[in-house]
């Protein structure tokens, strides 16, 4: 008795050490679940911090006085006249104009803040409205990068150290004047790559991803598909049936890189294909997808019951009848599911891409699966490397596209999951 | 015409042989009295019509397609004469591409010289040559093919057999080509390690502890004797590695059991995407945010307590990449619990224990095998990954154990060698490969132990 009273005694008195214990380890899972999501939301605000000013241009409008003299142009519809004539000094003293005491003698100061590509802008319009010529107008030019960087983060002392202070102080009036703006930057949406950040669009990159994800899915999906029924209603139990099944387990966990050897081993160097183009790209993804898309197939056509194939086969169907009119639409929801989350993958990768080459300079929007061509993710990381403040911001503007993209393909994908798979 | 609108036309073409073949299936069952009287239904006679014009003409669009760009440099560099004839592939290629872009118009014919202006003419000649040949060649299997097809439909023929036996033909190939998709990792790797060890000696690749890749672009140049030593690259990755799996495993762990034991179902249905999102962000993001936020923060903070920390520290690069990794590891593990039977839970709590003490003593040892298996598989996630470091670790090779170092890794020298100007016979460009053979093989590793120690784990309770 006494026995065992002193025993309950005994856990009664750790009782408190051990509902301590039973508190701290759970303190811990939540620490642990804290710093996953602690860090998912400083990354997300790292990068909409770094990037939202990417979606706006710097914009300068000012009076542009049209003089042929000025230009040596006296027809805008001559070719040659327009590739000799210059555009840079009717912006310049447009600018010197806008400007409260600036004179003849800072003309390099001035020129500073305009971009490079304005005088592109000016050719471009006199071309179009030959009969500007001569005249005043009110135009808009995009602002030089620096301008650009000093009036979006005006307040960072890091971020302006390109301009010097006369500048400065110019870029302030203009923008009390109005002169000076920032908006929308279509740019961005409109363009390729540039080596000037103010011009450098993402256009040319996410043509470039879904002609890769074009070519990708219109190959791993019916392959991927095909290999899945072969095995889950088709394959013989041998050994040859066991080897497809660990090469498909062992390529889903093969590195993404790898992949990008056996693209430029196989289709570049004994094929001959092209380096840097989407077909390529498309091909290397296709590759590295497929386990994915299989393992995801495999599991929805095991997901039918059985009930289904044995009542088909009892009204005399074929097993291809079976499989073809009776599983595969019962499990084709399953199967789309796993797709889409494979193909968010492979929009998202990037190393086995930087082998094939698609890391060249591309400027045009491509045109075709066989015009070279970068993807979003190999753009981030070009504009991620680059020293200038500019490009930094427009990656993480990059990244938003991107993840835009991902989170609502993972979207769609969860919603199809919740709305069309039945559960049995 | 171009492979992608040969390809339409070929399907078209096959859609056509299809709607014909229906056609004279049931124009041949009419004086029979009706569709009944065929041995299958007028749908398979279409389709077995569409297979036989569709798929010889597929794959000879397929092996013209992969192989013509090949065959027509042979015939180049052949044509050429014999002083111009290259020595080594990498002359060749430079050779090639130049040709190529007198070709297509880059570089003026008038830049180069007159027999490489001929080579270009003759290139772009060869291709619309093949271009043409290549249409002539699938437009008329497909026509004869399907011709044939359609000749030989008979009202007895049985062509759902037969349109079964191709498709399941087809699907078996689909199947089989992740063994072609192996044997063609194992081939393209193995091929050029191959010619690598040929250059470089097995012993020095893996046992020296000098990396430094810079081989003499001139015979007479000095001191550029590369040295390939494959040891700092693979410490580096260890170490960035082990950092990655320092932050992963227990965040990873414990965030499974709170979600799994504790958490009730409307905290998991919120935390657990969330969770996913983490594994959803493509490793160039990570790369961005390592490289550009997390480094720069870790050397600011070192700096500021006195101690000296590298821009590109192997310390962001590991982090950030266990960060990574934590929804992998944690949903390894949640599978893992998940699968240890309830009834071990039930009887342990009986006996008094808490919560914490069942998950400690029982369940953990109980999953403890499975658990090491979903670690095995992030090791090996963690050894491949490649752009987190390309972006935020370092080129140098330092032999050290110290994260706030710069360190390399295998992934970002494959990466360093193989972007950028490249000659296919030089030991630089080949050490990629031989690099790539490493990796493949000790991420195989770790994935076959991996899978076989979760297998054979979930035998046991099954």
């Amino acid at each position: 008795m006494t026995d065992q009273r002193s025993q309950a005694e005994i856990v009664r008195q750790s009782l408190k050490r051990r509902y301590r214990k039973e508190r701290r380890f759970r303190a811990y899972g939540i620490l642990a679940i804290g710093i996953a999501l602690s860090a998912l939301v400083i990354l997300f605000t790292d990068i909409i911090g770094k990037g939202y000013t990417g979606f706006m241009k710097t914009t300068i409008t000012m009076e542009v006085n049209l003089d042929g003299d000025m230009m040596y142009l006296d027809d805008p519809t001559d070719s040659r006249q327009l590739k000799m004539a210059d555009f840079v000094e009717p912006l310049i003293q447009a600018l010197i104009k806008e400007i409260p005491g600036a004179t003849e003698e800072d003309r390099e100061e001035v020129r500073g803040l305009i971009n490079p590509y304005a005088s592109v802008t000016l050719r471009d319009a006199l071309k179009a409205n030959p009969d500007w010529l001569n005249t005043t107008r009110t135009m808009s030019f995009l602002s030089h990068t620096d301008v650009d960087v000093y009036v979006k983060h005006a307040g960072d002392a890091a971020y302006s150290i390109k301009l010097d202070d006369q500048q400065k102080a110019w870029v302030e009036t203009l923008l009390e004047r109005g002169a000076i703006e920032t908006s929308f930057n279509d740019t961005f949406f409109s363009g390729g790559d540039s080596r000037d950040p103010s011009k450098a669009g993402i256009l040319g990159a996410i043509v470039g991803s879904l002609l890769t994800m074009f070519v990708t899915l219109i190959l791993s999906f019916p392959i991927g598909i095909a290999a899945a029924i072969y095995l889950e209603e088709f394959a013989p139990q041998n050994k040859f049936t066991d080897f497809i099944e660990v090469n498909i387990n062992n390529l889903a966990a093969v590195p993404s890189i790898i992949f990008g050897l056996l693209g430029l081993a196989v289709f570049i160097n004994l094929f001959g294909m092209p380096r840097s183009v989407p077909v390529v790209g498309g091909l290397v993804l296709t590759l590295m997808t497929l386990p994915t898309i299989i393992i995801s197939s495999r599991a929805a056509i095991k997901s039918v019951p059985p009930s289904i194939r044995e009542a088909a086969e009892g009204v005399g169907a074929s097993k291809m009848q079976v499989v073809l009119h009776h599983v595969l639409p019962l499990a084709m929801p399953g199967m789309l599911t796993g797709s889409i989350i494979g193909m968010a993958q492979a929009l998202g990768e990037t190393a086995p891409l930087l082998l094939i080459g698609m890391v060249a300079f591309i400027v045009d929007v491509p045109g075709g699966f066989f015009d070279s061509a970068t993807v979003l993710p190999v753009q981030v990381f070009l504009w991620a490397g680059s020293p200038e403040l500019a490009f930094i911001e427009r990656a993480s503007a990059a990244i938003m596209v991107l993840l835009t993209f991902l989170i609502s393909m993972n979207a769609l994908a969860i919603w199809m999951r919740k709305r069309l798979e039945r559960r049995w | 015409m171009q492979p992608a609108n040969l390809l339409l036309l070929t399907l078209v073409l096959a859609v056509v042989a299809y709607g014909l073949g229906y056609a004279r299936s049931r124009s041949l069952a009419m004086p029979l009295g009706g569709i009944r009287h065929l041995k299958s239904l007028p749908f398979y006679y279409g389709a077995r019509a569409a297979l036989w014009s569709g798929i010889p003409a597929l794959i000879v669009l397929g092996c013209w397609a992969a192989f013509q760009g090949k065959v027509i440099q042979l015939i180049i560099i052949g044509g050429l004469p014999p002083e111009l004839i290259p020595e080594t592939e990498g002359q060749a290629s430079l050779l090639l591409s130049k040709i190529s872009n007198v070709a297509s118009g880059a570089l003026p014919a008038g830049f180069v010289e007159a027999p490489i202006a001929e080579a270009a003419e003759r290139l772009k000649a060869l291709r619309e040559q093949s271009r043409l040949l290549m249409s002539a060649l699938v437009v008329s299997v497909s026509v004869l093919a399907g011709f044939l097809g359609w000749l030989r439909i008979r009202p007895r023929l049985n062509a759902r057999s037969q349109v079964e036996s191709i498709l399941k033909w087809l699907f078996f190939a689909c199947a089989a080509l992740a063994i072609l998709t192996t044997v063609g990792i194992i081939f393209s790797v193995a091929f050029e390690t191959f010619r690598f060890f040929g250059k470089v000696p097995f012993t020095e690749f893996i046992f020296g502890s000098q990396w430094s890749p810079q081989t003499a672009l001139r015979a007479d140049q000095v001191a550029a004797e590369g040295a390939f030593g494959m040891i700092p690259l693979f410490t580096g990755t260890l170490l960035i590695s082990a950092i990655a799996m320092v932050v992963a495993v227990p965040v990873g762990l414990l965030s499974a059991i709170y979600l799994s034991e504790y958490a009730n179902k409307r905290v998991r249905g919120v935390v657990k995407p969330l969770l996913e999102m983490l594994a959803g962000i493509p490793t160039v993001v990570y790369g961005f945010f390592a490289a550009l936020t997390v480094a720069p923060f870790i050397s600011d903070l070192a700096a500021a307590i006195g101690i000296e920390a590298s821009s590109q520290s192997a310390l962001a690069a590991g982090g950030v990449m266990g960060i990574m990794i934590i929804p992998f590891v944690s949903s390894l593990s949640d599978d893992v619990i998940n699968a240890v039977p309830q009834t071990l839970r039930d009887g342990s709590l009986a006996l008094g224990a808490t919560q914490s003490e069942t998950m400690k003593k029982v369940i953990f040892p109980a999953a403890l095998p499975g658990i090491m298996g979903g670690v095995l598989l992030a090791v090996s996630r963690a050894i491949g990954e490649t752009m987190i470091v390309v972006m935020a670790a370092g080129l140098a090779a330092n032999l050290t154990a110290n994260p706030l170092e710069t360190v390399t890794t295998v992934t970002v020298q494959i990466v360093t060698l193989l972007t950028g100007d490249q000659e296919f016979d030089s030991a630089k460009t080949l050490a990629a490969f031989a690099l790539g053979a490493m990796l493949f093989l000790s991420t195989l590793l770790l994935n076959v132990i991996a899978l076989k120690i979760v297998r054979k784990y979930r035998e046991q309770y099954d």
